[in-house]
């Protein structure tokens, strides 16, 4: 495994943009990733895009993942990644920020520490992303303009890219109605 | 009806009104096509000039259900299309058959998840299985035509109008040629 080498100018904008605040980096086949605290994540998201000399006018992408059971040690359980893209410079940077359920996590009750900051006013297009990653992770966007369901239907009692739910589902896919001749 | 050459000089013919009405509604099933995945490309190319469904007079694809009297499931159905495919059926006017065309419509297929119908069956009525992944063109004008077979037997409708699903399972019969099939000029 070799050692990540951090030499993404955006690591030294950054860190010199805000002193005082605590960051993580790594970097993987030249792919280099900037892990902040979520209560920190607009600012730099202000700063990523609106600074010239980082210039982050595209927002390719927003994921969530859920690092339950990872082998490695990581800063949280969830984390949500976001793909920024420099078309002046054609330069790929990741965002990435971690955070950690303060309730069980088979449901779909609003946990008040499974939230992070919408870039939505930043880049429209995060809507629909921030939504999927809402609707499969359960991780919910402060001011986000309309945060529903995208993808499962509303009703649907989970967030079912968690790993702790079932690949299977708890039996939603057999609960529904049938349509026969005589109904039909 | 197969009775074109057994028509007399002068023209004329009797028959039954069943019959009649049989061979009218075999030979032109209208179906719907609810493709959702690959399964509908093989269900165009059934339709195309190669294998030519229009031979058993099922060519007009119609996208308003209630234009139509055969449903063809045509891949996965996930549960959030459920309602939409249950409404589709409802739509249709009897007499009306459906075919499930391929492992996912039929079983989910691969897709043994929690989104994903494990066969749509079990949801609406099916009278055709047609296995396959995709099926092959010919598989499905055998599933076709298996619904054709049995609306030339059908009798009066069972009071109510209402018919049991027919639960048909299409034998795999089609053994592949190399395709395309090389071609010979007589000498």
């Amino acid at each position: 495994m070799t050692t990540p080498t951090l030499d993404h100018p955006t690591f030294k904008l950054v860190k010199d943009a805000f002193p005082g605040k605590k960051f993580l980096a790594t970097e993987f086949r030249g792919q280099s990733t900037l892990i902040v605290e979520p209560a920190d994540l607009h600012e730099v998201m202000v700063f990523l895009k609106s600074d010239p000399r980082a210039d982050y006018c595209f927002l390719s992408d927003v994921s969530g993942v859920d690092y339950l059971n990872y082998p490695a040690e990581m800063p949280g359980r969830f984390a949500v990644h976001y793909n920024l893209i420099c078309f002046n410079r054609d330069d790929r940077f990741f965002v990435k920020t971690f955070v950690n359920p303060s309730l069980p996590t088979d449901g779909i009750v609003p946990d008040p520490t499974l939230v992070v900051d919408s870039v939505c006013d930043l880049w429209a297009g995060a809507e629909w992303m921030e939504r999927e990653v809402f609707d499969m992770f359960g991780i919910r966007f402060r001011n986000h303009p309309d945060l529903r369901r995208i993808l499962m239907w509303e009703e649907y009692p989970a967030h079912p890219l968690r790993k702790d739910y079932p690949l299977r589902g708890r039996g939603e896919r057999d609960q529904y109605k049938v349509v026969d001749r005589t109904s039909g | 009806m197969g009775i074109e050459a057994a028509l007399p000089v002068d023209g004329f013919v009797t028959t039954q009104l069943r019959r009649v009405i049989n061979f009218a509604r075999r030979n032109s099933l209208w179906p719907m096509p609810f493709a959702t995945a690959c399964c509908g490309i093989e269900l165009m190319a059934t339709a195309c000039s190669r294998y030519d469904l229009a031979r058993f007079g099922a060519e007009v694809m119609r996208f308003s259900p209630r234009q139509c009297d055969l449903l063809i499931v045509a891949g996965r159905v996930s549960i959030k299309t459920m309602p939409v495919l249950q409404r589709i059926y409802q739509q249709m006017t009897e007499p009306k058959w459906v075919i499930s065309m391929g492992a996912c419509a039929s079983t989910g297929g691969v897709f043994d998840t929690y989104a994903v119908v494990q066969g749509c069956d079990q949801f609406i009525p099916v009278d055709v299985y047609v296995p396959g992944c995709p099926p092959r063109p010919e598989q499905l004008i055998e599933g076709v035509m298996a619904i054709q077979r049995h609306i030339d037997r059908e009798g009066m409708p069972p009071p109510g109008g209402k018919r049991m699903p027919l639960g048909i399972a299409i034998q795999p019969t089609h053994a592949p040629r190399p395709q395309p099939v090389g071609l010979t000029l007589g000498n």
